[in-house]
């Protein structure tokens, strides 16, 4: 029993920690054991199959996040920034180790989404409902058998949806989830998982959103001797959503293989409320969006030696973007995006600690637009990377080398008349080098080191865009070093059961960096170039500690802190009071750190958790008008689950902004202060 | 385990003390600098209107005081400190009439209303999409892009499209009397001989089946009715009429193959005098020199052009001077944006705008095109209008 229990502890433990690896076979597992082993353990003895690991949030621990969307829960990462429009409906990006959110590959179970557009993944669009882990990679996800584009970003996060689990030999299980609560809330949602046979299950899952977005917001000013020079409090208006989402997967299980296929559809439609400025108070800009895509994937041992993975999509996005508004330029436009993807990974063992991987990818994306003078640009893309994995004893190594051919096709229309069509080509390789090593077998300390060389292809509105785009642009390119350690250390009894301390120290180049510059006259002409270039030295920090308070009683605190200089090298010339050379760059807080504390006892579960971010500028030019204040939430949340039978309901409430912070995160787009939520969910 | 207790306590602590880090939000109070030796001249000084970068609402108003020879930064926050949002976003345009100074905030919907000396503030017009203002006989005009929408044709999305329209407005009550509807998005005008003449542009239906516009509209101020459209070129921006009632015009091309063009109408004999074949991105008359700036870029050719700085006689309609400045300092010139010149010393003033997300620099040239000095102004420095008795009507 006690073995059994070790075996599936360890499966799970690979699980959480080993994200994507190898899936456990959760058909076996009970839930009651499941959830006993969240309580007690956290940590796993095995970790060390990763050589950089990932920082990841799962389970029950995202489960108690006060988090509406993804991004909102990468905020708790390390080495993040989430640029927030906020509200409901805003728009959420993510930027890693002040890399750029274009250098951020964001996987959805196992493949990439794309936005060959703009090349930015809004994360508030995606909803926590079917969500099980969330991974944050720095530099790539270190495990070599995988597609080749994951090699291809300078940062990675994997989203995990929610694989079925079945208790015993029940086949169905259903949840209904229903939240609401401020900026008029109604968030119903539904799953069905279903066993066919043992090795053949499904899930089923779809969710409604719907929120007014309004929410009162506070702006103010103080004279010098602290007096009120002017306090004003508006409604923030426009931001709503209204947004449908449906996701369906199937996977089956083979001998030594398994495969998996799955849909998912999301249909929305938002308020845009845009920047508050002097006067102007409301916006009315819409846009609607819808994204669909298919994508399955089958993974086989073919021998001893010999693994294969191939993975396929399909992805239809369609955006519509619409200004109603008279007194501004009307606008409607509306832009489809398709891309198809396929991939084929194979391992091959050549010694038991040896490891090689050839990964061939290709990939084609194509956007329509209804711009004038469009230029219709397609891109296909083929993806070679070759890699390998090496152990000695307690040294550990993983080399990369990707081999990226890109060929763009795209048209030059002038007055509806197609002048000319274009193809380009570019050939690129780029490396990394990844190792860990352990200096005493005894303890779980280890030191890691990685360098990635990457680059991200301008996007089609930076190569295209009517008017605005520069077919010239080169890829924009990031440099990473990083070195740091990792120590844990586990006790099965005791007040401190694990304690867990990871740092890492970073020097990141960003060169050739695009950006868009003022192309003439009048600030509605701009052009993109490569004129940027960013240098990053920073240091990643995060301790963990789990306590046994008293029985049945946990407590698990989890500190992170991030400190970055990333400073503007682009113009040496520029230099003296409103120069930007070494400027801070744009939105990147010199100390940013979050502290999410988390209580349970038998039922009840209590989650704390504190983000700061410290003061920015808005520009690299770090004077008083670009200046933004420091910002930090506190959020409180408790659930309590009550067993009826075979069945379970769980109440959580939140309360988030604790403190009623008025805060922004860009300029001019106001935060909502304090907030609720009410969270009921029924298993059975 | 109660020491445990305390630990978290302490750390929730910690983090109540977070809040401290958390400044007020203070009111930019103004920066005085020195930049040179004090000049007396019946001008006083002039004020700098920066327009911020749209969206960020970092409009700002600087002030140069000929009488010290400093510069003052945000003298509007300084002079109005309690106004909700300070000045606002993108500031268009700036003008004094009288002993009021008006600053139309394009994005803000709104012209500004401040005491010229003082720059108290005195009220505020709102006129919707605001672009240019110019004063006549007690009245405020002010082009705004905000007229009637037209339905054209099938009504597919290409044919509809919205017209522009003049506000008047009474400079003693501030209020908008009368709107007269002009073309597409009209931008400077000019006032002469009882005829308001406005720049119609037309840029929003830039590669649209419709088009830019091409004409100059002139309106006649007593009827306060559009009379006459006269066709000039595509994509009209300035407009400017000389003592000589010479309407200097220029057209910002269609960035691709069309490049800016400035083009000279007689408005008496109601005919195109000239066209010049120099880029314009901005202007500025002074007596019978206009002051012709630009660097633009052409998506043709994905690159910039080198920058213009000519100076046209407009008595023999002539350009006089292909490049301004003399001492090389041209080449850090990133984006030529404004052009002033000083009424009495001639002093040249040219801003430069940068990226237009920092801080931009206000250039100072004698008339012998070699830079006095240059200072950091505000975010993206572009219109100024000179202060003095007698100086404003001319």
């Amino acid at each position: 029993m006690l073995k059994r229990l070790t075996i599936t502890l360890l499966a799970i433990v690979a699980c959480c920690l080993g994200s994507q690896a190898q899936d456990v076979n959760d058909v076996t597992l009970g839930l009651d054991t499941v959830q006993y082993l969240e309580n007690v353990v956290v940590y796993g003895r095995k970790p060390y199959a990763e050589v950089i690991p990932a920082q990841t949030l799962a389970g029950k621990k995202l489960e108690g996040l006060n988090s509406h969307s993804i991004a909102d829960a990468i905020r708790y990462f390390s080495g993040v920034q989430v640029k927030d429009y906020g509200g409901v409906g805003g728009i959420k990006t993510i930027d890693i180790r002040s890399m750029g959110t274009n250098h951020l590959g964001v996987f959805y179970d196992g493949i990439q989404l794309g936005n060959a557009q703009n090349g930015q993944i809004d994360l508030g669009k995606f909803s926590l409902d079917n969500i099980e882990e969330i991974s944050l990679y720095n530099g790539q996800k270190s495990e070599i058998f995988q597609p080749a584009r994951d090699f291809g970003s300078a940062g990675t996060v994997y989203i995990r949806t929610r694989r079925p689990k079945f208790m015993g030999n029940k086949n169905d299980n259903f949840n209904v989830t229903m939240r609401t609560g401020s900026f008029g809330l109604a968030n119903p949602s539904l799953r069905w998982e279903h066993r066919f046979k043992p090795n053949l299950t499904m899930s089923l899952s779809a969710e409604y959103t719907y929120a007014t977005g309004q929410y009162h917001f506070r702006y103010r000013k103080k004279f010098s001797d602290g007096t009120i020079a002017w306090d004003t409090t508006a409604v923030r208006k426009n931001g709503d959503v209204q947004a449908f989402r449906a996701e369906g997967a199937i996977f089956g299980t083979l001998d030594d293989g398994k495969w998996n296929a799955k849909f998912y559809y999301y249909d929305s439609e938002r308020g845009i409320p845009g920047a508050i400025v002097n006067n102007v108070w409301m916006n009315s800009q819409r846009q609607w969006d819808r994204n669909f895509f298919v994508q399955g994937g089958w993974q086989q041992r073919l021998s001893e030696k010999f693994e294969t993975m191939v993975n396929a999509k399909y992805a239809r996005d369609f955006m519509h973007y619409n200004n109603p508004d008279t007194t501004l330029m009307l606008i409607d436009n509306k832009f489809w995006q398709d891309e198809i993807y396929v991939s084929s990974a194979n391992k091959y063992t050549i010694m038991p600690d040896w490891d090689v991987n050839l990964s061939v990818d290709y990939k084609w994306n194509y956007l329509n637009s209804t711009l004038t003078n469009f230029s219709y640009p397609q891109r296909h893309t083929t993806l070679v990377a070759l890699a390998t994995a090496r152990t000695w004893r307690r040294f550990k190594t993983q080399a990369s080398l990707l081999y990226t051919m890109i060929n763009d096709r795209y048209k030059t229309v002038y007055q509806g008349e197609t002048i000319a069509h274009h193809s380009k080509w570019m050939h690129k390789f780029t490396p990394a080098v990844f190792m860990n090593y352990q200096p005493v077998q005894r303890y779980d300390f280890y030191l890691r080191a990685f360098y990635k060389r990457i680059f991200r292809m301008p996007t089609f509105n930076d190569l295209f865009y009517t008017d605005m785009g520069n077919a010239n642009l080169r890829p924009e390119y990031a440099n990473q070093f990083d070195v740091g350690f990792w120590y844990q250390r586990l006790r099965e009894e005791g007040f401190f059961t694990g304690l867990k301390f990871t740092a890492d120290a970073y020097y990141n180049t960003i060169t050739d960096k695009i950006i868009a510059v003022p192309s003439g006259r009048g600030q509605y002409r701009w052009t993109m170039m490569n004129i940027g270039k960013v240098r990053i030295i920073g240091v990643d920090l995060n301790a963990r500690a789990t306590m046994h308070m008293a029985r049945d009683f946990n407590v698990d605190l989890n500190l992170s802190y991030t400190y970055q200089k990333a400073r503007d090298y682009s113009d040496p010339a520029d230099t003296g009071f409103g120069g930007t050379y070494k400027g801070q760059i744009a939105y990147i807080p010199w100390h940013s750190g979050s502290v999410v504390g988390r209580a349970t006892w038998r039922d009840l579960d209590v989650n704390y958790s504190f983000i700061y971010v410290g003061e920015r500028y808005s520009t690299s030019c770090n004077e008083r008008s670009y200046h933004q204040q420091p910002w930090y939430t506190h959020d409180l949340g408790a659930s309590y689950t009550f067993n009826l039978g075979k069945t379970k309901l769980k109440v959580a409430a939140e309360v988030n902004n604790l403190f009623n912070q008025y805060y922004d995160v860009i300029i001019n787009y106001p935060m909502p202060g304090r907030n609720y939520k009410l969270i009921l969910k029924y298993d059975f | 385990m109660k020491t445990s207790f305390y630990y978290i306590i302490i750390i929730s602590f910690a983090m109540a003390l977070f809040n401290s880090c958390r400044e007020d939000e203070v009111i930019y109070i103004k920066e005085v600098v020195p930049v040179t030796q004090p000049e007396f001249t019946s001008v006083e000084g002039f004020y700098l209107l920066n327009e911020g970068v749209m969206q960020h609402d970092l409009a700002s108003l600087d002030y140069y005081n000929y009488a010290t020879g400093e510069y003052m930064r945000d003298v509007y926050t300084d002079a109005n400190p309690t106004v909700v949002m300070e000045l606002g976003d993108v500031g268009n345009d700036i003008g004094i009439y009288g002993s009021k100074m008006y600053m139309v905030i394009n994005c803000s919907d709104k012209v500004e209303v401040v005491d010229k000396r003082t720059v108290k503030r005195i009220g505020q017009i709102d006129i919707p999409n605001c672009r240019y203002i110019k004063f006549y006989q007690g009245y405020a005009y002010v082009t705004s892009y905000v007229g009637p929408v037209v339905l054209d044709g099938e009504g597919s999305d290409d044919d509809v499209y919205q017209l522009g329209a003049v506000f008047k407005v009474d400079t003693t009550t501030l209020q908008v009397v009368d709107k007269c509807v002009v073309g597409r998005q009209p931008d400077e005008l000019d006032i002469v001989d009882g005829k308001i003449y406005v720049a119609n542009s037309g840029g929003y239906s830039q590669g649209a089946k419709i088009g830019y516009e091409n004409t100059v509209s002139v309106i006649d101020i007593e009827t306060f009715k559009e009379i006459e459209r006269i066709p000039i070129a595509i994509n009209l921006l300035g407009c400017k009429c000389d003592r000589r009632g010479i309407l200097w015009v220029s057209s910002r091309g269609d960035y691709h193959v069309t490049p800016s063009m400035l083009y000279a109408y007689d408005t008496q004999k109601h005919r195109m005098v000239k066209s010049f074949d120099v880029r314009v991105g901005n202007m500025w008359l002074d007596g019978d020199s206009l002051y012709v700036i630009s660097k633009e870029w052409s998506s043709l050719s994905q690159g910039y052009a080198n920058g213009t700085y000519a100076i046209i006689n407009t008595k023999t309609l002539e350009v006089v001077n292909e490049q301004f400045i003399t001492d090389g300092t041209d080449a850090r010139i990133v984006q030529p944006y404004g052009i002033a010149v000083n009424p009495i010393t001639k002093d040249i003033y040219v801003t430069d705008g940068l990226n237009f997300v920092q801080f931009g620099f206000l250039y100072c040239f004698g008339q012998d095109g070699v830079m006095k000095w240059r200072i950091r102004a505000g975010n993206i420095p572009a219109h100024i209008v000179f202060l003095g008795d007698n100086i404003n009507e001319q």
